[in-house]
């Protein structure tokens, strides 16, 4: 029988004890005697976020089909579990072997959003790695760090031996045959970091020096150490059909945030969206087979026993194939009471019409992503949505028998006016008045129309990273004239308005943006208590600020400061096939409100087609 | 066609609450391939219904739950399916076919449970731990009053009569307990009157509560006849 790293009475204490106890079905038990690589898996945050997320259940599977491998999980000890380990002096474990994760060869962790990082560095901590890769010796795993905030990755680059940057399935095969083979030649942990340097896609800080100019902003950033490339090239997978995809994923005895089979229909995205990172950082856009995706569908539903599937992408609407798979997915499932959840669909004719097959028309709601309230705003965005488009899928979905809708936006865009900000309570008005012009005896009571806004954050790698932030106060501002407009509106009482706490934007803000001085703010943050910086309860915002004060690093330089055009970014080390000049383009375009096609339409020349795919491409091979 | 199925829960997985067993035994059931039956409406869910609740960190030899089939499946096939779909921690023991009455199933017709306590083996050296060669003693009173608590009052009962058998083991107790909708007892209770009577603190962390097994009253007349709720059920061939 597996014995575990705590105890009953510990156990039986806390909150959620099967957090910690792992034997999950589908997870990976080997004999650790007859692997040559121990991995261990992070994801930094709660049990129950990390068995939600795709990627690692991908990398697990991949890893755990190496006999030489043993891949096993870490998530963040939640705030009780934490305050036992510190008393009682428990190092962090592994869930598999329940085995402390400093005696693992590698720790990856997968970074992927920027309010994780305090609790970053609480698994270092916990696992007693020291916190600074500088620091670590035979003794301590390598750790290395992916995900999207891995695209910019220097304000953790003290904390990580290496990045890898891009999508796993390409060449973490090199890289561990790299490492067994420095394993056996007994170098100094230096010289696997040259290995692994030349390996295309890893990253490592150390071998590179950042120097600054006198106004803070970055000079140089150039290769220390002849191994190391000056420039690291994004991996991609181009053939999505015939990579490694899981098919018996984990599944959890307790409820995880997404308890239910993920199909990943398709990487990339065509739309261009100027503020969203996934939207560059993932091109080009790559479609997996249809037919695969079905005989997927049935095993992993045997193999997991889970009630529901969900289709995964940024956009399914934009998948060719989407009517074959949505039609088979209720043909072959929905008598079987498994539910089918269609997330990211656009609304037209077919996706109301699936809907209202698969979901209680009366009891759900739509969504719509139109993201700014002015058409003028959408432009500068190009989120290639108009009101014509939202009003008329909203009166067919109010026609069609729903009655409640979710509109998404966000505050904050770049050259947003006053104007652009009430129009937000404005077009949500006009969906709720497109409601009532129903006949009253057709129509199912009241509508409720919820509009929801985050606060803008410009992200590395897209149009709009040269964009100024605000101050924390003006978000509020901008977020009291939206809610006062909705005040004013004829439908208010079928309207409701919510939107984010201001305070994380700031954060999220000089961590996306952030340069290696910035690492000394997150580290003192979690010497001063910060931990869970995602969740409200948790969220020290005080601290936070205190921290900035501590160390001198001064938020308004990455947050409020403009960026010239020419300015030398933290994160420009790395290639991610899209140019820069792409992006200025597309930064200028957004200034004069021009809308770029989607990439089905024309292509732009973003330099993503290097990668040898995409919808541009295909067209012209 | 109703189906019974016994189950042992041990080792780790007594750290897994009712709820995420009856979600496990759900995704066992598709896993497994068992042809369950579902209700009707929108979101249609498994026929599936537990006996009784286990709380978080006890184990058992005797966990049962009956199920609604909609095709017929052999007894031992299904068994072997389901430890097949299965994990270490649970182990499927029996499933048989029992009646369809209404008013038979386990959670209706539960009546007394089977328990081992036994103190844990490690207790802090500074714990004062009960003298179960004091149990006897405890058992011989008249009655055991305890103030019992429910959500809108308390009050207070005589558990004497609740305790159906007993018998000291070598490192603990064993009890048969009431269970179910008319009389229940918890072991915890008893463990505390225990501790009480010894005058000790009645720091139930000490102890490690198992179930043996689960029973239905099938006597007449006030006469009680406890046969194991696996008993009321036939093997299907």
């Amino acid at each position: 029988m597996r014995k575990l790293a705590l105890t009953d009475e510990i156990l039986l204490n806390i909150e959620k004890p099967a957090r910690y106890i792992g034997g999950e079905v589908n997870s990976v038990q080997k004999d650790k005697n007859k692997v040559d690589i121990r991995f261990a898996m992070c994801f930094p945050d709660t049990y129950e976020i990390g068995m939600s997320h795709l990627g690692i259940q991908i990398l697990y599977d991949m890893f755990n089909r190496r006999d030489d491998v043993w891949c096993e999980r870490v998530y963040s000890p939640w705030t009780d579990m934490d305050k036992v380990m510190r008393e009682k002096q428990i190092p962090l474990f592994a869930l598999e072997s329940q085995e402390p994760v400093r005696s693992f060869d590698f720790l990856g962790i997968t970074i992927q959003f920027e309010m994780c990082y305090t609790n970053i560095l609480q698994i270092l901590d916990l696992s007693g790695i020291p916190l600074h890769a500088k620091d670590r010796t035979d003794e301590d795993p390598f750790v290395i760090g992916g995900g999207p905030c891995a695209y910019n990755p220097e304000p953790l680059a003290e904390f990580f031996d290496l990045f890898y940057i891009g999508e796993g399935e390409t060449v973490y095969d090199e890289l561990f045959d790299s490492y067994k083979e420095w394993k056996r030649s007994g170098e100094p942990r230096v010289r696997f970091l040259e290995r692994a340097a030349q390996i295309e896609g890893i990253y490592v800080p150390a071998f590179y020096d950042a120097e600054y100019k006198e106004d803070g902003t970055l000079l140089s950033f150039t290769p220390n150490n002849p191994h190391a490339p000056k420039k690291v090239r994004k991996q991609a997978v181009m053939n999505v059909t015939d990579a490694p995809y899981p098919m018996k994923p984990v599944a959890p005895f307790i409820k995880a945030t997404q308890d239910r089979v993920v199909l990943e229909i398709q990487r990339g995205c065509i739309r261009g969206c100027r503020f969203c990172q996934a939207g560059m950082i993932y091109r080009p856009t790559r479609e997996r087979n249809v037919e695969r995706l079905k005989e997927y569908a049935r095993t992993m539903l045997i193999n997991t026993g889970h009630e529901e599937i969900s289709l995964s992408s940024l956009s399914s609407s934009d998948y060719s194939d989407l009517k074959e798979l949505v039609n088979f997915l209720i043909d072959e499932f929905k008598d079987k009471g498994i539910n089918i959840s269609l997330p990211s669909l656009r609304i037209d004719a077919f996706s109301l019409d699936v809907m209202s097959k698969v979901q209680d028309i009366r009891k759900s709601s739509l969504t719509f992503a139109p993201e700014a309230g002015s058409q003028r705003m959408r432009n500068v965005i190009n989120k290639g949505l108009t009101e014509e488009d939202i009003i008329n899928g909203a009166g067919q979905a109010f026609e069609g028998g729903w009655s409640k809708v979710k509109l998404y936006f966000m505050l904050g865009l770049p050259t947003e006016t006053e104007e652009d900000m009430r129009e937000i309570a404005r077009l949500s008005d006009r969906v709720a008045r497109r409601y009532y012009e129903i006949p009253k005896e057709q129509r199912n009571g009241k509508c409720q129309i919820t509009a929801s806004s985050s606060f803008f954050v410009p992200k590395p790698f897209t149009p709009f990273q040269w964009a100024s932030m605000y101050p924390s106060e003006e978000y509020m501002r901008r977020a009291h004239i939206v809610r006062d407009e909705f005040q004013a509106q004829l439908n208010r009482k079928s309207l409701k308005y919510n939107w984010h706490d201001e305070r994380g934007t700031v954060l999220e803000g000089v961590m996306a943006r952030g340069d290696r001085n910035v690492g000394k703010v997150i580290e003192e943050a979690y010497r001063l208590g910060c931990l869970f910086d995602s969740w409200t309860e948790t969220f020290r915002y005080d601290l936070w600020m205190k921290a900035f004060e501590n160390t001198g690093v001064d938020i308004a330089f990455y947050n409020l400061r403009e960026r010239e055009r020419d300015e030398l970014f933290p994160w420009d080390f790395i290639d991610i096939g899209v140019s820069r000049s792409f992006l200025l383009k597309e930064w200028d375009r957004a200034m004069a409100a021009e809308v770029t096609p989607n990439c089905r339409m024309q292509c732009s020349g973003c330099g993503a087609a290097s990668f040898g795919g995409g919808v541009c491409y295909e067209g012209k091979n | 066609m109703k189906a019974r199925i016994k189950f042992r829960k041990y080792g780790v997985l007594r750290f897994i609450g009712h709820l995420d067993v009856m979600r496990y035994f759900q995704k066992v059931m598709r896993r497994a391939d068992i042809p369950i039956a579902f209700t009707g409406g929108y979101s249609p869910h498994m026929i599936m219904s537990f006996a009784s609740p286990l709380g978080i960190g006890l184990t058992s030899d005797g966990e049962y739950f009956d199920i609604e089939l909609a095709a017929p499946v052999n007894s031992s096939d299904a068994v072997r399916r389901m430890n097949e779909a299965g994990v270490e921690g649970i182990e499927v023991l029996s499933f048989r076919r029992i009646s369809d009455e209404k008013k038979m199933t386990g959670m209706t017709i539960l009546a007394a449970a089977d328990y081992l306590i036994t103190l844990r083996d490690d207790c802090p050296e500074t714990a004062e731990l009960p003298d179960f060669s004091r149990f006897a003693a405890f058992m011989g009173q008249q009655e055991i009053r305890i103030v019992k608590q429910t959500k809108r009052s308390e009050r207070e009962v005589d558990i004497r009569p609740l305790i159906y058998d007993w018998e000291v083991r070598p490192d603990g107790v064993f009890l048969k307990l009431a269970a179910g909708s008319s009389e229940n007892v918890k072991p915890d209770l008893v463990m505390e009157a225990f501790c009480r009577y010894l005058d000790i603190p009645a720091d139930l962390s000490h102890f490690r509560w198992h179930r043996l097994e689960m029973y239905a009253d099938m006597g007449k007349d006030g006469e009680r006849s406890l046969v194991t709720l696996e008993d009321l059920g036939e093997d299907i061939q």
